[in-house]
C-alpha cells in the first residue's frame, strides 16, 4: 500500500502545480490581451475606460500637429464615420503618413483624446493595417445601412 | 526559355519525390533491397533538379525578367545584385523554393553520413523525407508556382520591400530554413523508428547528432534575426514577441527539449516515448513556423482566406503530418513499449537522479513552448472565429517566459554533475554550494551597484554566475588531475559550451533589460545631448544618394567627457522604387556597452528629433547564442555518433540483408 500511497501523493503534487501554473499563465495571459476598436465602437463607449486597447483607421489629412518641442505629436484618426483625436509623445514608424493607415495602441483619455503608447506600421506603402482597413470597411457597412461585417477588406495590393 | 526549365525541373523532381516516398518504404516493409536501394539515388537526383531549379529562378533575378511574376513583384532593376540573389527567399514562392532545396541538402547529407546504418533505417528515413519533399513540391507547383508568367511583362519590378535589403536578408532566411528542415531528420527517423517498431535506444543515437545540427542552425537562423531586427528597425530593441519570432521561437524550445531527451533515450533507454513525440512536434512546429511566417496568414488571417487553395492545402497537408504521424504512433507504441505506457522499459530510475532532472528540463521547456504557442495562436483563432481583434502584449510572454526559465537556471548545473539513475541529493548540493554562495553574493553586491533595474540586474548577474561557475565545476571533475581516469569528451565540452553560452546570454538579456538608456528630444545644429556619462553633439544632416535611395545622413559626434570618442552617421533612406522611408540607425558597439543613434522626423528649421540609446551589455545576448552553437558543433562531432562498421551481429538482429553493393 505505501508505494501506492506515494504515487498518489505525486499525482496530486502534479496535478496542483498543473493546476496552479494554469491558473497562472491563464492569469497573465488574460491581462496582456489587447482588444481593438474602431474609432465609431470608441465614439459609441464600447472601449473600455482604464485598460490599454488599440485603435485603428486612416490618418486625417492635414491633422498632423506637433505642438511644444516638436517630439509631441498630434493627429485625428478617422474610419470615415468618426474622428478621434490621438496624442503620441515619441518617434513616429518611418511608414507612418497622412491619409495613410494606422493603429495605435494606448489608453483612452477622459477628455476622449487617445494616448498613444506606441504608434504600429507593420505594413508596406501600399497596404493598409487588416485592422484600420477592417475599421473603415465596418464604418461604410454601418452606414449603408448593410451590416456586412463578415466581408472581408481585400487590403489593397499584395 | 529559362523559367519553363525551371519548372520543367520541379516537376520532375515531384516525380521523383513521389518515387522516393513510395519505393523506399514499400521495399522495407516486403524486405525488397532493389527497392529500398532507390532511395539514395533518388534524393541525390531530387537534388540536382531542385537545385537546377533555384538556379533558374536566381538567373531571372539576376537577368531582370520581369515577365517572371514572382521576380517582378519582389525585385527591381535598380536593386544591387546581392540583394537581387538574396530577394530569391523574399516572398513565398522563393521561401518554399529554397525550403525544399534545404530539405533535399539534408537528404543528400543523410545518404553521405549514413552508409554504416542499416539498410532498411536510410530506406525508411529517405522515404519519409522524400514523402515531406512530395508536399512542399506539390504546394508549390500546384498553388505558389515561382515561375508563374506575367503577360504582358512589366518595365520594372516592384522592389524588394527596403526592410529586407540588408546583408541580414543574404543570411538569416537560409540558416533558419538550415534549422526549421533539419529538424525534418530527426522526425524522419522517429517515423521510420516507429514504422519498423523498433523503438530501442538506436534511433535516437543515430538521430542525435542531427537534431543536435539542426538546432545549432536554428539557434545562429534566430541570433542572427535579432541582430538583424536590432540594427535595422531603430527602435534598439532585440526581441519583440512578435508572431513572426515567436514562430521561429517554438521550435527552438521544443528541439532544445528533444536535444536533452534524445540523450536520455540514448544512454538510459527512457522517455522512450516522449522523445519520439518530441521528434514529431519539434519537426511540426517548424513546418507551423513556416506556413505562419510566409502565408501571409499573420498579417491576416483573411488574406489567408483570400486564396482558399493554399490555406487548404497547408491545413491537409499539417493535418497529415501531425495527424499521420499521432496516428502511427498511437498503433505502434502500446505493442513496442508493452502495458506501461510509455517508457516501462527504459531503467528505472530514482526521484533524485539525473534522469528526474533532465524531465525538469523537458516540462519547463515544453510548457514554455505551449505557452509561446497559445500567445501566437490565440489571436488567429479569435480573428477566424469573428471573435474579435486581439493581440497578445508582450509582457505576457516576458512574464511566462521568465517564470518558466527561472527553475529552469535553477536546475542547470545541476544537471551534468548528477548521477544517472541513482544520486544522493547531498553530494551534488555539496559540490556546488559554495559557487551557489558565490552567485548569491554577486547579486547582491549587483543589487547594490546597479543605478537602475536593480531586480533585473541582480537576478542577471546571480543567474549567470551560477550557471557559469557550477558548469565549469562539472568541467573541473572530468578534467582535473586527480580525476585522470575520467574522459572529458567532445559531447561534454559541447554542452560545458552550450551552457556557458546560457550564461552568457542571461548576462546580455537581463543586463541590457535593467541598465538601458533612452532619451528622445528634438536638436538643433551644434546642440548637444547627455546620456550615461557620454555627450552627442549634433553636427547637421547633409544630403546623400545611395545605389537605389536617396538619404539624409546625420552627423552626430560623441565625446566620452572631453574627449571626442568617435563620429556617427544616423541615415534616413528614402527607396526611389516606391518611396519608402527607412530609418538606417547608427551604432557603435562594444564589449561592455553599445551606443545606438537613429535619426527621427525633420521638425523644420534644420531641427531633427534624434533618438539615442546606450545598451549595456548587449552583445552577450548574441556571444551566447553563437556559443551555444559552437556547443552544438562540438557534440555533433563527437566521435561516439559515428555508427561503427557493422559486425555480424547487427546483421543478425536486422531482419533484411545489407547489401554491400548499396554502399
Amino acid at each position: 500500500m505505501k508505494p501506492r500511497h506515494k504515487r498518489l501523493a505525486a499525482i496530486v503534487a502534479g496535478l496542483a502545480a498543473l493546476g496552479v501554473a494554469a491558473a497562472l499563465v491563464l492569469n497573465a495571459f488574460q491581462s496582456n490581451l489587447v482588444f481593438f476598436f474602431t474609432p465609431s465602437q470608441v465614439a459609441a463607449n464600447e472601449a473600455p475606460h482604464g485598460r490599454t486597447f488599440r485603435i485603428g483607421g486612416m490618418v486625417v489629412e492635414g491633422s498632423l500637429k506637433r505642438p511644444g518641442d516638436g517630439l509631441t505629436v498630434q493627429f485625428v484618426v478617422t474610419d470615415t464615420a468618426v474622428n478621434i483625436p490621438v496624442a503620441f509623445r515619441g518617434t513616429l514608424p518611418d511608414l507612418f503618413r497622412e491619409g495613410k493607415g494606422v493603429v495605435a495602441q494606448g489608453q483612452l483619455g477622459p477628455d476622449g483624446v487617445f494616448r498613444a503608447s506606441e504608434v504600429l506600421a507593420k505594413h508596406d506603402e501600399n497596404y493598409m493595417p487588416p485592422e484600420a482597413a477592417d475599421a473603415i470597411k465596418r464604418a461604410h457597412a454601418t452606414s449603408e445601412k448593410a451590416a456586412q461585417t463578415l466581408v472581408m477588406p481585400d487590403g489593397g495590393k499584395r | 526559355m529559362v523559367p519553363e526549365l525551371g519548372q520543367f525541373a520541379l516537376s520532375l523532381a515531384l516525380l521523383i519525390a513521389a518515387a522516393q516516398g513510395i519505393l523506399p518504404l514499400a521495399g522495407a516493409a516486403r524486405g525488397n533491397a532493389a527497392w529500398m536501394r532507390v532511395a539514395r539515388p533518388a534524393a541525390q537526383g531530387q537534388f540536382v533538379f531542385v537545385a537546377f531549379a533555384f538556379a533558374c529562378l536566381s538567373y531571372a533575378f539576376v537577368t531582370n525578367d520581369f515577365s517572371v511574376q514572382y521576380v517582378a513583384s519582389n525585385s527591381n532593376s535598380e536593386l544591387p545584385l546581392k540583394y537581387r540573389i538574396a530577394a530569391v527567399w523574399g516572398g513565398h514562392e522563393g521561401s518554399l523554393l529554397l525550403w525544399v532545396l534545404i530539405l533535399c541538402s539534408w537528404m543528400v547529407a543523410v545518404t553521405v553520413f549514413s552508409r554504416r546504418l542499416p539498410e532498411d533505417m536510410v530506406a525508411r528515413v529517405l522515404g519519409v523525407m522524400g514523402l515531406v519533399s512530395v508536399g512542399f513540391l506539390a504546394f508549390m507547383l500546384f498553388t505558389s508556382n515561382p515561375f508563374e508568367r506575367l503577360l504582358p511583362a512589366p518595365l520594372d519590378g516592384r522592389d524588394l520591400n527596403p526592410l529586407l535589403q540588408d546583408p541580414g536578408m543574404v543570411f538569416h532566411p537560409p540558416m533558419l530554413y538550415m534549422g526549421y528542415v533539419g529538424f525534418s531528420v530527426a522526425y524522419a527517423f522517429a517515423i521510420s523508428a516507429l514504422i519498423s517498431g523498433k523503438l530501442d535506444a538506436a534511433w535516437a543515437r543515430w538521430s542525435r547528432p542531427w537534431t543536435t545540427v539542426a538546432w545549432l542552425f536554428l539557434t545562429l537562423g534566430i541570433a542572427l534575426g535579432s541582430w538583424w531586427a536590432y540594427y535595422e528597425l531603430g527602435w534598439g530593441g532585440w526581441w519583440f514577441w512578435d508572431p513572426v519570432e515567436n514562430a521561429s521561437f517554438m521550435p527552438w524550445l521544443a528541439g532544445a527539449a528533444l536535444l536533452h531527451s534524445q540523450a536520455v533515450t540514448e544512454k538510459r533507454g527512457s522517455f522512450r516515448g516522449w522523445t519520439l513525440l518530441l521528434a514529431i512536434a519539434t519537426f511540426s512546429l517548424s513546418l507551423l513556423g513556416t506556413f505562419l511566417v510566409r502565408s501571409g496568414v499573420l498579417t491576416s488571417v483573411h488574406a489567408f482566406a483570400s486564396d482558399p487553395t493554399r490555406g487548404l492545402f497547408i491545413l491537409i497537408f499539417l493535418g497529415i503530418i501531425i495527424g499521420g504521424s499521432m496516428l502511427l504512433y498511437a498503433l505502434r507504441a502500446p505493442s513496442a513499449f508493452g502495458d506501461s505506457a510509455g517508457d516501462g522499459d527504459g531503467a528505472p530510475f530514482a526521484a533524485s537522479s539525473r534522469e528526474t532532472l533532465l524531465l525538469a528540463n523537458n516540462l519547463l521547456l515544453a510548457t514554455a513552448c505551449a505557452m509561446v504557442l497559445l500567445g501566437t495562436l490565440y489571436p488567429l483563432l479569435a480573428d477566424a472565429l469573428d471573435l474579435g481583434k486581439i493581440s497578445v502584449g508582450p509582457p505576457y510572454f516576458a512574464l511566462m517566459f521568465v517564470l518558466l526559465m527561472a527553475p529552469l537556471a535553477l536546475l542547470l548545473p545541476l544537471g551534468p554533475v548528477t548521477r544517472w539513475q541513482r544520486e544522493q541529493p547531498s553530494r551534488p548540493l555539496a559540490m556546488l554550494l559554495p559557487w551557489a554562495g558565490l552567485a548569491l553574493g554577486a547579486g547582491i553586491a549587483a543589487f547594490f551597484l546597479a543605478p537602475q533595474g536593480q531586480w533585473k540586474v541582480a537576478a542577471g548577474v546571480m543567474g549567470a554566475v551560477w550557471i557559469a561557475a557550477g558548469t565549469l565545476r562539472f568541467a573541473w571533475t572530468r578534467l582535473s588531475p586527480s580525476r585522470a581516469g575520467k574522459r572529458f569528451t567532445a559531447e561534454m565540452l559541447g554542452m560545458t559550451l552550450a551552457h556557458a553560452g546560457v550564461a552568457v546570454f542571461i548576462v546580455g538579456a537581463l543586463l541590457t533589460e535593467g541598465l538601458s538608456l533612452q532619451r528622445e528630444l528634438a536638436v538643433t545644429v551644434g546642440e548637444r545631448v547627455e546620456l550615461g556619462g557620454y555627450s552627442f553633439r549634433f553636427d547637421g544632416v547633409q544630403h546623400s544618394v545611395g545605389p537605389n535611395y536617396d538619404a539624409d545622413r546625420g552627423t552626430v559626434t560623441v565625446f566620452d567627457g572631453d574627449r571626442q570618442l568617435t563620429v556617427m552617421h544616423p541615415e534616413k533612406r528614402t527607396y526611389a522604387s516606391g518611396g519608402q522611408v527607412m530609418t538606417e540607425a547608427a551604432i557603435i558597439g562594444g564589449i561592455t556597452r553599445d551606443l545606438y543613434v537613429a535619426l527621427g522626423e525633420p521638425l523644420g528649421d534644420g531641427a531633427w528629433a534624434l533618438r539615442v540609446h546606450i545598451k549595456p551589455f548587449v552583445r552577450w545576448i548574441w556571444a551566447g547564442a553563437l556559443l551555444m552553437m559552437m556547443g552544438g558543433f562540438v557534440t555533433a562531432a563527437d566521435k561516439r555518433f559515428r555508427v561503427p562498421k557493422p559486425v555480424r551481429a547487427a546483421h543478425r538482429e536486422n531482419p533484411v540483408p545489407v547489401p554491400e553493393s548499396a554502399r
